[in-house]
């Protein structure tokens, strides 16, 4: 069926049209979209609630309540993003989302990467400790972020024993094929770090001696670490007391 | 005018034979009941999620309802060619759409108000009134949008799944936006910015149908003069601005 050429439209008709438009644009950009503060943050809905709420199907709505989450207290170009944020809030939306979708990893990404750099020290701790819980209830597929943690504790918090702690998870825990050496070996190296040079020397012993490291580069690297630990060991037996 | 008031009038009646009014007893009976189970499970605040959860599910109720009747009355209408003796009057065809918007307004506001006076059970007077004024304001644009997208799609189907998908993109466009501003780099690519430029004017042209039957109001919080006045604006320059692209439209077809 042809339409009619716009002419047949009467001009009235046009001219409410081109009115009634411009009137909604203005009207609708003269009520700007706030953006949530930290304090709008709401607990979050009980689990039974939102598995009501995702008709069966808790994917996608754990992928949109972690977008519906990010959103809040965060300023583009912001210097300190989620600092006003209630972190026990946070955490709860993180949980439930975690508990919507476990094989998801935006949560712990979003705790470990944004939540737990902010420059509150208290609140990058609580962060980091959820990492570290929420690791233990899945480490071959959580490994990664509290290997992060475990970063933020060192370098950041400059707190060694929370980064061996978390290291030593890792290396207790995450026991399987995927979890790269590296990963397993983090503790060592804070150990050396805190000049627990005993205990590295064994435990970097112990990684060469049960075979496998397999990649003669990364062998010989630890083969050298070891070396140095020892002769730091022999120094120290030789230096005398005063 | 008299032609105004016969069709509007024979619409009513067409809703009234449709047993519409049953229907809307059937739903306020099922969700009264609903709410009043949800009532005794509750161990804490169960007026509040009873009153919460009835308004909740008779908006939804009264939506699908209007925006149902709107598109299959006219669909039917064009099948029995009753469309085609009505525009064959000497009326022009801003008239007959006048008209027919007209009798789905009386059909949305009499649901309205049979919805919002089981409210009045459980919430303030004042509160069901704003309730009330604001449900029928949103039913208004969603008849008027309902009788655009049949005009212009003119089946069923196609005509409830635009019409659908409008008040869900209406009501969950204040969020996408808050989403879509919410980065969390401190980058922002070309793609950022076209994606929330193309978020923002789709949003420009959405009526802010999130704003309007609060369940809040109804507990406690009612809004106020400027904010009453602002959803009322709303409503009725959203229902001029769907006519007129409905007229458009309609003066544009070969009948």
């Amino acid at each position: 069926m042809s339409e009619r050429p716009v002419s047949h439209v009467p001009r009235s008709v046009l001219a409410v049209l081109a009115a009634a438009l411009i009137g909604q644009a203005s009207f609708k950009s003269w009520q700007p979209v706030e953006l949530p503060e930290a304090s709008d943050l709401p607990p979050p809905p009980g689990m039974s609630s939102l598995r009501l709420a995702s008709f069966g199907d808790p994917i996608p709505l754990a992928k949109l309540l972690m977008l519906y989450l990010q959103a809040f207290d965060y300023r583009a170009g912001s210097v300190t993003p989620y600092r006003s944020l209630d972190y026990e809030v946070v955490q709860q939306w993180l949980s439930r989302v975690l508990r919507l979708d476990p094989t998801g990893q935006y949560p712990l990404l979003a705790a470990s990467r944004l939540y737990a750099e902010v420059p509150d020290e208290a609140k990058a701790r609580k962060m980091l400790d959820f990492v570290y819980e929420q690791f233990l209830l899945d480490p071959e597929r959580r490994w990664p972020w509290l290997a992060h943690a475990a970063v933020i504790a060192k370098h950041r918090l400059n707190d060694l024993p929370l980064a061996r702690r978390y290291a030593a998870a890792i290396q207790q825990h995450a026991t399987g094929p995927s979890v790269p050496l590296w990963a397993r070996q983090m503790q060592a190296f804070i150990l050396e770090d805190m000049d627990e040079l005993e205990t590295a020397r064994v435990m970097i012993g112990g990684f060469l001696a049960s075979g496998s490291v397999t990649d003669p580069a990364e062998a010989r690297f630890l083969e050298q670490r070891l070396h140095e630990i020892e002769d730091r060991l022999k120094n120290r037996v030789h230096v005398p007391r005063k | 005018m008299s032609f105004i008031l016969t069709v509007a009038g024979t619409t009513v009646l067409e809703a009234l034979r449709n047993r519409l009014a049953w229907l809307a007893a059937a739903v306020v009976g099922a969700s009264l009941a609903l709410a009043q189970f949800l009532n005794q499970v509750a161990i804490a605040e169960s007026l509040q999620i009873q009153l919460a959860l009835l308004a909740a599910l008779l908006r939804v109720a009264a939506v699908f309802i209007v925006a149902t009747f709107v598109i299959t009355s006219m669909v039917r209408e064009a099948n029995d060619k009753v469309t085609e003796l009505l525009l064959s009057q000497p009326v022009p065809r801003s008239t007959y759409f006048v008209a027919k918007l007209a009798g789905y307004s009386l059909v949305a506001a009499a649901l309205a108000v049979g919805f919002s006076l089981p409210l009045a059970l459980f919430a303030p007077v004042s509160g069901v009134l704003v309730w009330a004024a604001s449900l029928m304001c949103e039913l208004m644009i969603v008849a008027s949008v309902s009788l655009f997208c049949v005009v212009s799609l003119t089946q069923v189907l196609s005509a409830f799944a635009a019409t659908a998908g409008f008040y869900l993109l209406s009501r969950s466009m204040t969020a996408m936006q808050v989403i879509a501003s919410a980065s969390v780099t401190n980058e922002h690519t070309i793609a950022d910015s076209v994606i929330t430029a193309v978020v923002n004017a789709i949003a420009l042209i959405l009526p802010g149908i999130d704003r309007m039957t609060r369940t809040e109001w109804l507990l406690g919080a009612s809004p106020g003069t400027g904010e009453a006045l602002g959803l009322l604006g709303q409503g009725a320059l959203y229902v001029v601005l769907i006519s007129s692209a409905t007229l458009f439209d309609l003066h544009r077809k070969n009948l």
